[in-house]
């Protein structure tokens, strides 16, 4: 403390303080000890002495609160100290006669500065926004605006250093805004506005945008999360629907409509660490840096998705995890739901879903299911029933009693509406029945073996699906055939009782399935398909169902010969930059069940038809394999 | 509270026909959009509402969204703090230079040390702050405190208070209740002694006008309540 004061008197002698009558007794001036108190006066009365008119003390208050280059300890120490008495003296300030003071202090980083001017700066601003109404928003929009470091201080992130400052930052600043809340009851409504004004849009730089909804994201788990953390959540949200919707379908795939769409799935991530694989990792690797490095925003959706997914473990992890999801779903069906064709943002509700399937696992199948029967618009509708399709036949942590269970109701629903139907086959009008018939299709070529081992079952679907597939609505016609022919192979193989008569066009798509899918083609829709975010798929992997998992386990069924190519032969494509995704079809997984799948099973699937139909050229080489399949018209 | 009233007020919400089904759901949403905010026509911060539909007729309104306009008479409860009335909040904060207290669970508001009257004195007992009156040492102002206070001015952006202790009449309310049920039942002790001694009077030698007798009685006992009250 000594040292301090011998300083700050140096200081002060510099800046030209006068000393009291009594200090003026000490000689030295190394004895000289200018208490806190005095040091308060003096800056209370430099303060009214710029009301009055007089500001030579004021001004240099103000140059001690400046930015400077050089940040010797003297002058840290001496802010600090300025700090403090400013703290005590917040009824001597006056907006307009101190503007430039209290706006160099507001404008100030706390990332460029240690804890102890970040402790007195806290405390200041706390005096302010508690003091007077008219510096509350000034305050909040101070602490928000140190959410994110300066631009300078971004290369520093990656150092230990910059991480060390980093988690000071972030705790004093949420510390200050909690104990703002606690004083000021209706600042965190301000708060949130504030926040949500000043969010980054998305071409800003990946660091600066993840910081930023990393302490979003904190502000809904911590103290006033009960206030604001639903607008976070909703903001979040938002943010990642907008990344989403600027990746553009260029950017991830090529048009071919002569591949199945089973058959162009991207299995493999991450193969073992084998000789034979290692080819396959690379390749993954090269194709997703080709067609993600130069896309900036995919990169930035990938972190971000990845923070909101440890985000919500953390919830799971305190319990939180049902009323977060309440606001999610809700977010979904305001802005996912309703965005044209969302790539990978849906997959939040995945992730969550499957940290808890009884509860939010149901409510999310229960809300899509709702808005497929009850939404006033059509395209709601067939985008719901797609979603539902997508999400019970991937998602791996579902009970299949359960998948059971929606898949009867959907029947039931088609049942019933084509009971009432008299026509024959009319794409535009019965859009949402089609949808509804491929999606049962659909979820039943992923789960025909294990739906139909729920019992009782078969008797219960045999009769919905005979009405509806020998029904004059024909949806066997309209719907996506590459769907229907699987779903027929599969009905054969678990003897279902499926009519026999229909013929094979080995088309992905027809003119009958474009008309009902509509201008938006929400018949190519399979919005959870395997995720192609590199980080984001990592958590989702685990609980997903690779299509190549199912595959393989009708091939050992099968006992006629299908065609005469080689089921384990990988699909070729017509002539096309790609790259060589070959043996890339082991679906690795992180659970122990698939490791008994050897990689002879795992490969790709193929339809041996296709293959013949280019002209029975086998080529090794592959196309790459895209399994978002977007309408060519809509692009 | 001074600062609170009640007032009817006749107001008429447009609502999109899609709500046409659920009216009074979505006129308490438009309330509640109210809630917590100064509003200038009503001249109060809106704390509570209580609509009454007296008709379930509507008129709509022409246009490309025929919204159509409820009319109700709601009761409202309205917060409106002028300067110098009094207000009583929870004492949330004691600082050597202020002192925070929040009024109805929603409204901030402040003492500044300039505003807390001589009487009292800062200090720090068993490492709590608190505000110590000088002349009466039981009477203490700390966290948890409810404060009376009267208002020096009112902020309607934000609903920050700035009050002030010099009044008299302000301070802990417990302490301050204290002290008027203390003086009430000094006064009616005193009272009873007056009565007594009235009595003794009325013998026949002693027989003034006891009006006279009574108005000197009285003239001492409102005297010493007034001491009292002042100290």
């Amino acid at each position: 403390m000594m040292t301090f004061h011998r300083r700050i008197a140096t200081q002060i002698n510099i800046m030209g303080m006068e000393l009291h009558a009594e200090q003026s007794d000490y000689a030295e001036m190394e004895n000289v000890e200018i208490s806190d108190t005095m040091l308060f006066y003096h800056v209370r009365g430099a303060l009214k002495s710029a009301v009055e008119g007089d500001p030579d003390k004021y001004k240099q208050l103000v140059t001690v609160m400046g930015p400077d280059e050089r940040l010797v300890p003297e002058k840290v120490a001496l802010m600090v100290t300025c700090l403090k008495a400013l703290s005590g003296s917040v009824s001597c300030l006056d907006i307009v006669h101190h503007q430039s003071l209290i706006s160099s202090i507001l404008k100030m980083s706390m990332w460029n500065y240690g804890t102890d001017v970040m402790d007195a700066l806290m405390e200041l601003v706390i005096s302010l926004a508690t003091f007077s109404g008219q510096y509350v928003d000034l305050c909040l929009e101070m602490l928000v605006s140190n959410f994110m470091p300066p631009d300078s201080f971004i290369s520093l992130l990656n150092q230990s250093r910059g991480i060390l400052r980093k988690g000071q930052v972030i705790d004093h600043v949420h510390k200050t805004l909690i104990f703002i809340a606690e004083l000021v009851p209706l600042s965190p409504l301000r708060l949130e506005r504030i926040i949500t004004e000043r969010m980054p849009h998305i071409f800003t730089k990946e660091p600066l945008i993840l910081i930023y909804v990393e302490n979003m994201l904190k502000l809904e788990s911590g103290e006033i999360g009960d206030r604001v953390g639903r607008t976070m959540l909703l903001a979040v949200m938002d943010r990642l629907i907008d990344l989403d919707v600027d990746i553009a379908w260029d950017d991830i795939l090529q048009e071919d409509f002569t591949k199945g769409i089973f058959d162009m799935e991207l299995e493999d991530l991450e193969g073992p660490v084998d000789v034979g694989q290692q080819d396959g990792d690379e390749l993954r690797i090269s194709w997703m840096e080709r067609y993600f490095s130069g896309n900036l925003n995919a990169q930035k959706l990938d972190s971000l998705m990845v923070l909101t997914f440890e985000h919500l473990n953390f919830c799971k992890e305190s319990g939180r995890l049902r009323q977060v999801f309440d606001t999610l779903l809700q977010s979904f069906q305001l802005t996912v739901l309703t965005a044209y064709k969302s790539k990978f943002a849906q997959f939040v509700l995945f992730y969550a879903c499957s940290l808890d399937p009884e509860n939010c696992g149901r409510r999310f199948a229960d809300t899509l299911f709702h808005k497929f029967k009850t939404s006033r618009y059509p395209e709601w509708r067939m985008s719901a029933v797609a979603y539902l399709a997508s999400y019970l036949a991937r998602a791996k942590f579902l009970p299949i009693s359960f998948v059971a269970e929606y898949l009867e109701s959907l029947l039931e629903w088609c049942s019933i509406y084509c009971s009432n139907q008299s026509g024959g086959i009319n794409p535009k009008a019965h859009k949402e029945f089609y949808a509804a018939c491929q999606a049962m299709m659909y979820v039943l070529c992923f789960r025909m073996r294990s739906v139909l081992a729920v019992p009782h079952i078969r008797s219960r679907i045999s009769k919905h699906i005979e009405d509806i597939l020998r029904h004059p609505l024909s949806p066997l016609m309209v719907c996506l055939p590459s769907i229907v022919e699987e779903f027929l192979r599969l009905a054969k193989v678990t003897r279902l009782d499926v009519p026999d008569n229909f013929v094979s066009s080995n088309l992905l798509e027809s003119e009958l399935s474009m008309a009902f899918g509509g201008r938006e083609r929400l018949d190519m829709f399979f919005p959870f398909d395997p995720c192609l975010l590199m980080r984001s798929d990592r958590f989702i992997r685990p609980n997903f169902v690779y299509w190549s998992m199912v595959r393989s386990s009708y091939d050992n069924d099968e006992d006629d010969n299908e065609g005469t190519s080689d089921e384990d032969e990988i699909e070729i494509c017509t002539a096309g930059k790609g790259m060589n995704i070959a043996n890339d079809g082991a679906a690795r997984s992180y659970d122990q069940d698939l490791d008994e799948f050897d990689n002879e099973m795992s490969k790709m699937s193929i339809t041996p038809k296709v293959a013949q139909w280019f002209g029975g050229e086998l080529r090794t080489d592959m196309q790459m394999p895209s399994r978002i399949r977007p309408c060519p018209d809509s692009l | 509270m001074e600062a609170l009233k009640e007032c009817c007020a006749n107001m008429v919400v447009y609502l999109h026909p899609s709500k046409a089904n659920k009216v009074e759901a979505s006129v308490y949403r438009q309330l509640s959009s109210l809630l917590f905010k100064f509003n200038e026509s009503l001249d109060g911060v809106v704390l509570t509402y209580e609509p009454k539909f007296s008709s379930n007729l509507a008129k709509i309104l022409p246009g490309i969204h025929p919204y159509f306009g409820v009319r109700f008479e709601a009761k409202l409860l309205l917060f409106h703090p002028k300067p110098d009335m009094l207000l009583e909040g929870e004492v949330v904060k004691v600082g050597q230079q202020s002192i925070h207290i929040i009024v109805l669970g929603f409204s901030s508001a402040v003492i500044a040390d300039e505003d807390i009257r001589e009487d009292f004195k800062y200090k720090i007992k068993h490492g709590k702050e608190v505000f110590v009156s000088r002349s009466h040492k039981k009477h203490r102002i700390k966290v948890g405190t409810t404060l009376r206070f009267s208002v020096k001015n009112f902020d309607e952006e934000i609903l920050h208070i700035c009050g002030s202790l010099v009044p008299s009449n302000t301070g802990s309310i417990q302490w301050l209740e204290t002290k008027a049920e203390e003086s009430q039942a000094y006064s009616i002790t005193e009272k009873r002694i007056g009565n007594k001694r009235a009595a003794e009077l009325l013998e026949p030698a002693n027989i003034v006008s006891y009006r006279k007798k009574l108005k000197s009685e009285n003239h001492i006992k409102k005297s010493r309540r007034s001491k009292s009250r002042d100290s």
